[in-house]
């Protein structure tokens, strides 16, 4: 554990103990604070997000019924000509997955092509039939997108998850910003930080610009579709609708009528033209997919299909951030771009290949494995943490059913330092920049929501396995 | 605005007021407990429990032991009483959680310090030294969101129905307090304008907050048909019913502006306040007291659930 922080490439200090470039603005700042106003700033952050109301729910764990996401004091730099680059990718990366995306729900050329096997996708529940042979609104699949990063050395950043349905995370990276102009806004004077606060006008802007055809001649009516305020990201939905301007809606204030979703207000029905739904696929319509579901809209998906609403992200995008997916990404940026890769992707072996199989059990102990289907850290084997009994139960599973996984090799993250009671100790980050799609082009906000182990030497930087964040900073050129 | 969030923030409302004059009614009770001896002291807190209509669940835990401990520990915060003020203000939190989008910050922050402060105070037994503090943090938190969205929401819709909730709640609050005062509390007619009396009708005023007023209204002369008509008919008292319902039939005809429509919730409010404004103290005690607050009452709740029904408050 502690050889991967030993080894790893720390963003802020130079190997000599000198700090890079990106971090001397703050750095200077940094030597003249007195140590006890940094560790009371700490404990008045902490207090500001209870206050707020910004925490998480944590899925079966009833004592903590709300939870804090901890917030780490020191920002995560990145500086100008860095951020350029992974614009670049990035953009080229969303690209590629709504191209990808139109293609598999139509003609399917990547695997008339050979260049994606057909059974990744036969049998895979992340693809939904119900999609087949419609375009929605605009041509846009994936209007949010959140693409995890890694990095592993000076110009080593990496793709490590692609999150096309309905990526969280991105009120954390605001509230980060509001609290650290709060606690220290002389530092903000002092290092020219890019503004991030204008993402729910943003997001505002490019969802209405994809409003289906029954929305012309009207502004856009908008909506954020929640499951309501028991499900763990209830305070960044609320968040963003008031952000937005928006109407916060649960499954029991829609219902269709006259071919259009109409919510319930105090003056009647109102027809919904965009609906941000941070509703799974599984959940958004009885009628076509689970039918016990009360979350969503008996017959949402026949008024989208006939042009009566927008429902972002569009049901199916699963599939394109489906892990079995993942492993394939290269060839599918090249596919629908033409161009090579800007963003590497993590070395990844499908378990599902027999050859791959056999190297991943013989070197369990060194990788990664996670299920193709999951998220949010559960059901993986981290080999280099996890004991003899651990690992041969795992491999166990994965003889029974290798499809289910791909594994990965044991990155040795980059770390940026957090402030601890012993002052300043590094820790393994990863960073999620968020993005919009919409028939105006790309928009990436600068920076992003960098998440960060607090454990020592912990690679697992998940919040619901006790992560916590910090705000990310783009330099101004 | 959505039929659930009006629902929601009404609600928020109803629930701050109820445990704001709650807590009123335990600081009056308490006063008057100290004032007294032991046997009286206990006669003061059943009447405080009538008052609040949980003598049901309160005889089946403690049978007829009025200590006070129990008694304000029982309204304050036992989970066996479902009303307790924590769980209202848990409660209210919860609505406030639910119609974050339709308040500001400033009242999110109130609502939400005001769980977190009082789910604190009140994790443990309250005794007599704590009491005064937690009533009074009660009030205090109340009075803080009240400013708050005095000083920052915007007069729309979403504000009409914030008010219409409190003055609802209001409304219902300080006629029961009335009514069970002059109804059920005293042993016999005989007993009005004894001395028993006299300390229950002071009571009842320093729960609504109104001893100062009336007394300096009324040259301190205490007597049921004035302090009925006080908090009754007075429409300068702000927890008169006269008062209330002129709140609540100015909001309402604000709603009416803002949405251009008048519905049978605005007949309902100009009636009952109609009502109010032509009756007489005189007039009121001829009919009987019980009889004329009961029908309140019930054209209080009335409103309250056309105000539901007309603004779609549920499917």
């Amino acid at each position: 554990m502690t050889k991967s922080s030993l080894s790893s490439y720390d963003e802020m200090l130079e190997a000599d103990g000198s700090t890079r470039p990106a971090y001397s603005g703050y750095c200077e700042w940094l030597k003249e604070q007195p140590p006890e106003l940094l560790r009371r700033k700490s404990g008045e952050a902490e207090a500001f997000f209870r206050k707020t109301g910004i925490t998480f729910n944590v899925y079966g764990n009833e004592d903590a019924e709300e939870r804090l996401i901890p917030f780490d004091m020191v920002p995560r730099i990145i500086n100008a000509a860095q951020w350029r680059r992974l614009s670049k990718g990035i953009e080229q990366r969303v690209r590629a997955l709504n191209a990808f995306l139109h293609d598999l729900y139509h003609r399917q050329e990547i695997v008339r092509s050979g260049r994606l096997p057909e059974r990744v996708l036969k049998g895979n529940k992340a693809f939904l039939p119900q999609m087949a042979g419609f375009t929605p609104p605009g041509g846009v699949y994936t209007h949010i997108v959140g693409i995890d990063l890694v990095r592993t050395g000076e110009d080593d950043f990496m793709v490590l998850e692609d999150n096309a349905r309905t990526p969280s995370g991105v009120s954390y990276m605001l509230e980060n910003r509001e609290t650290m102009m709060a606690m220290f806004p002389e530092l903000f004077t002092k290092v020219r930080v890019r503004e991030v606060s204008d993402y729910p006008r943003r997001l505002a802007r490019s969802l209405a610009a994809c409003a289906p055809p029954a929305a012309s001649g009207h502004k856009p009516v908008v909506a954020v579709l929640t499951p309501g305020t028991f499900n763990s990201a209830y305070y960044e939905h609320a968040f963003l609708a008031d952000q937005m301007g928006a109407e916060l809606v649960e499954g029991s204030d829609l219902k269709v009528e006259n071919g259009r979703v109409a919510m319930r207000t105090t003056r009647g029905w109102q027809a919904i033209d965009v609906l941000y739904r941070r509703v799974d696929d599984d959940y958004l319509d009885p009628l076509s997919f689970k039918p016990e579901s009360v979350l969503g809209v008996s017959g949402i998906m026949d008024v989208y299909r006939a042009g009566g609403i927008t429902i972002a992200n569009a049901p199916g995008t699963g599939i394109a951030d489906d892990k079995a997916i993942y492993s394939f990404m290269p060839e599918i940026i090249e596919f629908y771009t033409g161009e090579k890769p800007i963003l590497a992707n993590v070395p990844t072996w499908r378990c599902s290949e027999s050859d791959s199989l056999a190297y991943v059990l013989d070197n369990l102990a060194d990788l990664v494995v996670k299920e193709v289907h999951g998220s949010g850290g559960y059901g993986m084997l981290i080999g280099p943490t996890s004991s003899q009994r651990e690992i041969a139960m795992f491999a166990e599973k994965l003889r029974a059913n290798p499809d289910n996984y791909i594994a990965q090799p044991t990155l040795s993250l980059s770390t940026v330092p957090i402030f601890t009671k012993a002052g300043l100790a590094p820790r393994h980050v990863d960073l999620r920049p968020f993005v919009l799609v919409s028939p105006q082009g790309i928009d990436i906000t600068p920076g992003g929501l960098t998440r960060v182990a607090l454990k020592k030497g912990s690679l697992v930087v998940n919040s619901s396995q006790g992560g916590g964040t910090k705000d990310s900073w783009v330099l101004d050129d | 605005m959505l039929g659930r969030s009006a629902n929601g923030i009404f609600w928020l409302f109803r629930y701050l007021e109820r445990a704001e004059n709650t807590a009123r009614l335990v600081e009056a009770g308490f006063r008057m407990a100290l004032t007294r001896d032991a046997a009286d002291a206990s006669d003061e807190w059943r009447s405080v429990i009538v008052t609040l209509g949980l003598q049901g669940a309160y005889q089946a835990k403690f049978g007829n032991d009025y200590a006070g401990s129990n008694v304000f520990n029982f309204i304050l915060r036992d989970r066996d009483n479902p009303g307790n003020v924590l769980s209202m203000v848990e409660q209210a939190r919860h609505n406030a959680r639910m119609v974050r989008t339709g308040i500001t910050r400033e009242v999110w922050e109130a609502v939400n310090e005001s769980w977190m402060i009082l789910k604190q105070e009140l994790a443990r037994t309250v005794t007599e030294t704590r009491l005064g503090g937690v009533l009074d943090l009660i009030r205090r938190q109340s009075t803080l969101v009240r400013g708050a969205m005095e000083g920052t929401m915007l007069r729309n819709d979403i504000y009409y129905f914030a008010r219409a909730g409190s003055f609802i709640e209001r409304a219902d609050n300080t006629a029961r307090l009335l009514d069970v005062k002059y109804y059920v509390l005293l042993p016999s007619l005989s007993y009005v304008g004894s001395s028993l009396d006299n300390v229950q009708w002071d009571n009842v005023l320093r729960a609504v907050a109104g001893d100062r007023a009336y007394r300096w209204l009324n040259a301190g002369r205490m007597e049921a048909r004035g302090i009925a008509e006080f908090l009754m008919l007075d429409g300068r008292f702000p927890r008169s019913l006269a008062f209330c319902y002129a709140q609540l039939r100015d909001y309402l005809d604000r709603l009416a502006v803002e949405y251009g429509d008048r519905l049978e919730t605005h007949e309902i409010a100009a009636r009952t306040h109609e009502q109010l404004k032509s009756q007489t103290i005189d007039g009121v005690f001829e009919h009987g007291l019980h009889q004329v607050i009961g029908q309140f009452i019930a054209a209080n709740n009335h409103l309250a659930q056309q105000i539901q029904r007309d603004y779609r408050f549920t499917e």
